[in-house]
This record gives C-alpha cells, sequence and structure tokens, in this order.
C-alpha cells in the first residue's frame, strides 16, 4: 500500500529558543492504515497529530500528503483531505449536534455559500455512521461525553465525506481520555467499523494500551519528542518497549486462540528520568 | 426547511421589525405628528409642519441610533465569538476608553479643529479609539502565532483601567464647565442634529460590516476553538486579524457617533441567541437589526420619560443592562 501521509524527518519547536517536542520524527501512514500512537505525557504525540494535520508547520523535516508538500495546499484543501478530532470540545455558544457536524463542511463550502442538499444529506450519513442520528437536534452541552465524542469524530467525517477521490485522513487525539469502559469500547468499535467499512485512514494517541492493542494494526511509540520504536502492533507491543516507553514493568499476554494482546502493568521503574518519588533524592544508587 | 430558507425568513422577520420601530419612533415626542402626513407630498414642504419635524428633528436621531445600535450589536457578536466568551462587550478590548480619552483631550484642550464639518470631539474619540486597537493588537500579535485571544483580553482590560485612570487626571485638571461636558459626552447621546455626523461614520461601518458578513461561518468555528477551526480549514490568523480589526474600527465609529451606549453589545446578542440559536449566520445580522430597533427603543424612552427633560441615552441602556448582565451571569453559573 502507498504511503498516504508521510511526515519526513519533521521536528518542531513551539517558539524560537524553546526546546523541540517533536525532534527528527519520520512517520509513514499507509492508505487504509489504523496506526496507535503511544507515549507518556508531554512526548510530543499531540504536536506530531498538529504537525500530520498541518495546523503547524515544522521547525524543519516536511510532510506529505499523497505526493504533495502539506505546506503547498491552503488550510482550506488540506482541510478537506484531513481532519482532527481534539481531545475535548468545549463550545461557548449552545449549539446543536448537527450545527457541529455542518461545521465540518467548511472547508467545502465558498465565503457566502450556504450547506445545500448534497452536504447535509453528507452530514445525515457521518451521524448515521456514528450511531447519533437521534441525537441530531439536541443541544451538544447537553449530551453526554461519549455522545459528544461521537459527534465530533461525526463532524471529522462529514469534512472528509465525497473527497473520497482523494485519499482522507482522521487524526485523533486521545478520543477514549475523558470517557468511561463502556464509552471506551463504543468508541473503539465505531473507530475499527470507520477503519474497515468506510476505508478512513487512522492515526490515534492515546493512553489506553489495551485499546490500542486490540484496534491498532500498527503502532508508533514517542518519547520525549522522537520515536522510540514503530511498527505491527504484535511486534512493537513487548514488555521491553513497554518499559522503555513509560518505566513500568508490564505483563503483556498474547491469547493464542483470539490473538488478542492485553497489557497489564506491574511496577514503576525509577529511571531516574522521571520526578523523584517522594522522599528519595532522586538519586538512583 | 433549508438552511439558506431558515436564514432568509429569520433575518427578514428581524428587519421588518426594525424597519417599524425606526419609522414609528419619529412620530413619537412632545409634539406628536401623523405619518400620512409626514410622507404626503401634495403639501408644500415649508406649510408640512409634520413633514419638518420627521425628516428635520427627529429622522436623523433615529437614524443615529440605528446605526450605532446597529453597529455595537454586531462587534458585540463578532468580539464574543473570537474571545470564546458571552460575556465579551464591544468595550472589553479597550476601544470605549481610548475614545472616551481622546474626548475627554479634546474638551479640554479646547480643539477647535474640524475635518469635512466634523468636529473635534468625533474627531479626537476616533483617533482614541484607532490607538487603543492598535496597542491592544501590537501586544496580542507580539505572540508568535496569530493573536492569542488571552492577551487580547488581558491587554484590553488593562487598558481600560489605564485609560480611565488617565481620563480622571485630565478630568481633574479640567475646569468644571470642561468636565461636566466631557462627562455628558461619556453618557452617550444620540443628540444627533443633521445628517452629516452619520454619513461621516457611515464608511467605516459599511467597510466593517462588508468583513463581518464575510466571516459569519468562520465565527461559528472560531467559538468552538481556535485549533479546532485551523483543522477544518480556517486560516486561524487571517480570521482573527480580520475579526478584530473589522469589529474595533466599527465600534470606534459607531462611539465617535452616539458616545460609550453601553450593554447594548452584550444583551441583544443574548436576546438574539435566546431567540434564534447560536449559529452566526442568523446571530449576527439579527443582532444588528434588533440592535438597531432596541437602542432606538432606549433612546424614544430616554427623550419622552421624564419630558421635558432628556435622559442620556447609556444611562437607559444601562439601568436596564446591568440587572439583564448580572441575572446572565447568575443565570450561567
Amino acid at each position: 500500500m502507498r504511503d498516504l501521509l508521510w511526515a519526513d524527518n519533521v521536528s518542531f519547536r513551539y517558539a524560537a529558543g524553546a526546546p523541540l517536542v517533536v525532534e527528527g520524527v519520520t512517520v509513514r501512514l499507509a492508505d487504509g492504515a489504523l496506526a496507535g500512537i503511544l507515549g507518556p505525557n508531554g512526548s510530543g504525540k499531540t504536536t506530531l497529530l498538529r504537525l500530520l494535520s498541518g495546523t503547524r508547520r515544522p521547525t524543519s523535516g516536511r510532510v506529505l500528503i499523497g505526493d504533495r508538500p502539506l505546506d503547498q495546499l491552503s488550510r482550506r484543501d488540506a482541510a478537506r483531505q484531513i481532519a482532527v478530532v481534539p481531545q475535548e470540545t468545549e463550545l461557548a455558544f449552545e449549539y446543536r449536534a448537527i450545527e457541529i457536524v455542518l461545521m465540518g463542511r467548511h472547508p467545502h463550502l465558498g465565503v457566502f455559500t450556504v450547506e445545500g442538499p448534497d452536504d447535509i444529506r453528507i452530514a445525515q450519513e457521518a451521524l448515521a455512521a456514528t450511531g447519533t442520528s437521534h441525537l441530531s437536534d439536541r443541544f451538544f452541552h447537553e449530551l453526554s461525553g461519549g455522545e459528544k465524542q461521537r459527534i465530533v469524530i461525526a463532524a471529522a467525517l462529514a469534512q472528509l465525506g465525497h473527497s473520497f477521490s482523494a485519499p482522507s485522513v482522521a487524526l485523533l487525539d486521545e478520543p477514549t481520555a475523558s470517557l468511561d469502559l463502556g464509552y471506551q469500547l463504543e468508541i473503539s468499535s465505531l473507530l475499527t467499523r470507520l477503519n474497515q467499512d468506510h476505508g478512513v485512514t487512522m492515526a490515534i494517541s492515546t493512553h489506553d494500551l489495551n485499546m490500542a492493542a486490540s484496534i491498532c494494526r500498527e503502532l508508533i511509540l514517542m518519547r520525549d519528542g522522537r520515536v522510540l520504536a514503530a511498527g505491527p502492533t504484535s511486534e512493537v507491543l513487548t514488555p521491553d518497549n513497554v518499559r522503555r516507553l513509560y518505566d513500568v514493568e508490564a505483563d503483556v499476554h498474547v491469547n493464542d486462540e483470539t490473538g488478542h494482546i492485553t497489557v497489564l502493568p506491574v511496577r514503576r521503574i525509577d529511571s531516574g528520568s522521571r520526578l523523584p518519588a517522594p522522599g528519595s533524592r532522586g538519586n538512583p544508587a | 426547511m433549508s438552511i439558506r430558507r431558515r436564514i432568509a425568513i429569520v433575518v427578514s422577520a428581524f428587519a421588518a421589525f426594525a424597519i417599524a420601530v425606526m419609522i414609528w419612533a419619529p412620530t413619537v415626542g412632545t409634539t406628536s405628528i401623523s405619518l400620512a402626513r409626514a410622507f404626503d407630498r401634495s403639501i408644500p414642504w415649508h406649510d408640512n409642519v409634520d413633514a419638518q419635524i420627521f425628516f428635520v428633528a427627529r429622522l436623523p436621531r433615529v437614524l443615529a441610533g440605528g446605526l450605532v445600535g446597529a453597529t455595537l450589536a454586531a462587534a458585540g457578536v463578532v468580539l464574543q465569538a473570537l474571545l470564546r466568551n458571552p460575556l465579551a462587550t464591544p468595550f472589553t478590548l479597550g476601544v470605549s476608553a481610548g475614545a472616551s480619552l481622546g474626548a475627554m483631550l479634546a474638551v479640554t484642550m479646547r480643539l477647535e479643529l474640524s475635518v469635512l464639518g466634523i468636529t473635534s470631539i468625533p474627531l479626537a474619540s476616533f483617533a482614541g479609539s484607532l490607538l487603543a486597537t492598535a496597542i491592544v493588537y501590537a501586544l496580542a500579535s507580539s505572540q508568535r502565532r496569530g493573536l492569542s485571544t488571552n492577551v487580547l483580553l488581558l491587554a484590553g482590560v488593562t487598558l481600560n483601567a489605564f485609560f480611565s485612570a488617565l481620563i480622571l487626571f485630565v478630568q481633574y485638571l479640567a475646569d468644571f464647565a470642561e468636565a461636566l461636558r466631557a462627562i455628558r459626552w461619556m453618557m452617550g447621546g444620540l443628540d444627533v442634529a443633521s445628517y452629516f455626523p452619520i454619513v461621516a461614520a457611515l464608511p467605516f461601518i459599511v467597510i466593517s460590516f462588508a468583513a463581518f458578513a464575510m466571516m459569519t461561518r468562520t465565527l461559528n468555528l472560531l467559538s468552538v476553538g481556535a485549533e479546532a477551526a485551523a483543522s477544518r480549514g480556517v486560516e486561524i490568523v487571517k480570521a482573527q486579524r480580520l475579526a478584530f480589526v473589522s469589529a474595533s474600527l466599527a465600534t470606534g465609529a459607531a462611539v465617535s457617533l452616539g458616545g460609550p451606549i453601553g450593554f447594548i453589545g452584550i444583551i441583544v446578542p443574548h436576546l438574539v441567541r435566546l431567540m434564534v440559536g447560536a449559529d452566526h449566520r442568523i446571530v449576527l445580522p439579527a443582532s444588528a437589526l434588533f440592535g438597531a430597533a432596541f437602542l432606538v427603543l432606549c433612546d424614544l424612552a430616554a427623550r419622552t420619560l421624564m419630558s421635558p427633560l432628556e435622559i442620556p441615552v447609556g444611562v437607559v441602556t444601562a439601568l436596564i443592562g446591568g440587572p439583564f448582565f448580572l441575572w446572565l451571569l447568575v443565570k450561567r453559573s
């Protein structure tokens, strides 16, 4: 499969003189991929997603979509191919769910154009694909966390809708972070379905190793702004890599029948790079 | 119903209301006049007292009220979306304080210049609003990427306080009559005696409204969040700058015409959102039209309630707006 979205040796700092938050990262997302990005807090996952979406430009290196450098595309053209689902969506005003989904059509409309029948149909299909058709006219702020997240995913689908001729990617930043177990499961199966049935290429940053193990076919492990390991999930998700990534001893269990991988964290290792534990002098003997 | 149709119907209804109010308002006053007689072309102009009162004495004031009300309400909508804060007003970012300082200086320094027939107070207040806008803009865009809305807000609030201190200082140095005149200006008033000041403010307001018209859908996205808007195809830096500059320019022009009339920019957008929802493609034009009608009605109350004494219209809007604002605050929390 050909590469759809490709970060080629990108580095990024938020301000001149500030430290690099992403450093020499190369990531390839093939057409149809479902990739997970794992790493501790502050490892650069969110920044990498911003670079991949083109809302930030790398300090060095480049991002390509298809064969075109992303920074040669207008924001509007880029947004037709790359949609982002942010960690949390907080509204200043009381929009209805359908209005949020229709906002996804923004890059397809002219300055004075109003959403037409096609846009509305695409929005309704996106609601249907995320199982939220019944929430269409509800106020967004009245929805539960899981429902909100599904509406925001529907908005991303509406944004990509009808650009199937051109390749399209959804980037999701910790989509299950604030959700309980039931909603986590729901979002996970939704993402799998969207990837398999609707062919949406996805990269998902997450702290949930078990979700990543169950739905992502490939993983990118990030630490301190660099890629620690990348490849097929079964090869990358090893006890050794988990230790290097999080400074945590973990049991990684592979179910022989189903092939499911489960990760059970056992204990924290003090590697010295982390904050010292209370009482310790931060100086491992 | 299609979205286009819904926008057209709602905006037409608000337009009809605004036009009705603005035709009716000039007929009310110490001398009541007949609308039919005022518009009767068969009566010669010099014999038609009703027409003279309507077109010469009262209509300029009503038009000024409509223009100022529409501008303040629309600028309020734009800034609330830009700052993602429904409690923002057109004066939050220092425009009115700059304008007041300018007017204050013009009064106390007895500036008698006039450009194209516009007198020193509106000129100086407009210059003051531009200065305040430039300072806040420079501070907020010293950030690396676009305008920081936090810096915008902090710079605006601080500048408001600083300019207020300067105003008090100038007032302290002024003599009694000057101080009174300046204070009277700051209460806001639509005592417009001719069409000329309206025509002078109009170009700035028209340019700003053209910018507003282009950004309504973008305002929806901005109000969801800058990062999210960027990922949906909005050129954030451009959009934020256009929103801030056009809203400030419009506010400066409106304040130079009517003084810093408070609360219009917050009450009106809120009432409109309660009626029509949050979509800026409807909220923005509906607020402008409702703002026009609202300020004209407040001004009608100002000049008739205690007739022959006239209450400053800024006092009327504040008396309505203050409690309303507090109610809003409590309701939200």
